[in-house]
């Protein structure tokens, strides 16, 4: 319990993915001109991390590390010869796929039961699947040798962590319309010095230990 | 006729529009590894390899892609790539490829290799698609080592690992910058080169 505590807040602020890897900047410096909409798809990442990680957590370990497939001998002696396996790296090209049909199946999900929710992550969806961020969160939990319940926690705190940045930048980028900036430094400029100074507060919880 | 849009689109994208400065592209995997210019160095090689050849994969089979599955086919063709350069790195150079970690990985979802198979690739031959990837790879890589050479002399006092400015804990007089190896540092130091940038492109500002 108390290491799962400890990596949803290293997840969150200690390590947050946009603060201090830099995941996910493209989305992240193109959809934070107004806090609303940064929410959207604050939320959307947040749902698709707490599924893909998991789910790629459980790929990894039944299948693509090494001996992963001692089970196939289980089912069938013949099948034994698999558990010798290393297939991990095929990892890469697995973890996108998984990620692109979960954010396919969650789409067609929402679509059907949930309506409003589609209307509202809609568009924001298809762009995820390609969001570094997501692909990200999977491999740092492969590279960490996560647990299945850690993958669940990591997930979910790498997606709250995101979403987080995100709401905060568009917050602070909705104000600036008011500022004088110089002309060259309008748009892209600006907000890159923002983030960074962004980037220094979240610093402050590096100190953190539990 | 020929020589000069070859010209243009291998060169284009290094300044006029930079594929970083402009676009914003691809900057996600880039920035956590540029503390170092070595690291920095391969990351850039592996990047315009990846795009290059991705975009040349993708031009040749471009007219029997149904356009409906178009992004899944890029995808494995990216990934496929992405994959052959990680194993490459891990046979020759080791230890840059566990200093870069996941950041090889993330070659593939970033948005240049995607954005040029998508916009560039699907439409043009093969030579020039290839070129069009190299053009994208060094304006992306331009913007890497600029970055990486501020962040490792101002941090470090060296570039490419050699020691240009003594260190005082090693008996010299320069006192390193710890800010310049955290991650802020790089978001400053991009932020300034966009404005320097544009202070001589005007025709680059954004209206706001």
């Amino acid at each position: 319990m108390q290491e799962n505590i400890n990596i949803f807040i290293t997840a969150v602020f200690i390590e947050n993915l946009a603060l201090a890897f830099f995941l996910g900047m493209c989305t992240f410096l193109a959809i934070s001109k107004d806090v609303k909409t940064a929410l959207g798809l604050g939320v959307a990442v947040i749902v698709i991390q707490a599924i893909t990680v998991p789910a790629n957590n459980l790929l990894y370990q039944f299948f693509l590390r090494d001996g992963a497939m001692a089970w196939a001998g289980r089912i069938h002696p013949s099948l034994s010869t698999l558990g010798n396996l290393d297939l991990s790296f095929l990892g890469f090209i697995s973890y996108i796929g998984v990620i692109a049909a979960m954010v396919q199946v969650l789409e067609m999900v929402l679509d059907r039961f949930f309506p409003p929710l589609y209307v509202a992550l809609g568009i924001f969806l298809p762009l995820i699947t390609v969001n570094c961020a997501i692909l990200g969160a999977s491999l740092f939990m492969v590279e960490r040798d996560y647990t299945f319940t850690n993958s669940c926690v990591y997930g979910l705190g790498a997606g709250v962590g995101w979403a987080l940045a995100i709401a905060a930048l568009a917050g602070i980028r909705e104000k600036m319309k008011y500022s004088d900036v110089p002309p060259p430094l309008r748009g892209l400029g600006i907000t890159f010095i923002t983030v960074g100074l962004m980037a220094m507060a979240f610093m402050a919880f590096g100190g953190i230990q539990l | 006729m020929l020589r000069t849009k070859t010209a243009d689109v291998l060169f284009g994208p290094v300044f006029k529009n930079n594929p970083i400065a402009l676009q914003i592209l691809g900057i996600c995997s880039a920035l956590a590894v540029t503390s170092k210019m070595s690291t920095a160095g391969v990351m850039c090689i592996a990047v315009i390899a990846v795009v290059a050849c991705s975009n040349a994969a993708v031009s040749a089979i471009r007219s029997y892609i149904p356009s409906s599955i178009r992004i899944i086919v890029q995808m494995t063709v990216i990934a496929s790539l992405v994959i052959l350069v990680d194993q490459i790195l891990k046979a020759f150079v080791y230890d840059i490829s566990k200093q870069l970690s996941v950041f090889v990985g993330l070659i593939i979802t970033n948005c240049i290799v995607m954005g040029r198979a998508e916009g560039f690739a699907m439409k043009n031959g093969v030579g020039i698609s290839f070129m069009d990837g190299i053009g994208n790879g060094l304006g992306y890589s331009l913007v890497l080592m600029v970055v990486a050479f501020f962040r490792e002399l101002g941090g470090s006092g060296s570039v490419f690992g050699f020691q240009l400015m003594e260190l005082d804990r090693n008996g010299g007089w320069y006192n390193p910058n710890n800010l310049m190896l955290l991650p802020p540092s790089a978001f400053f130091i991009i932020g300034i080169f966009i404005w320097i940038l544009r202070i001589f492109r005007p025709e680059q500002l954004e209206e706001s």
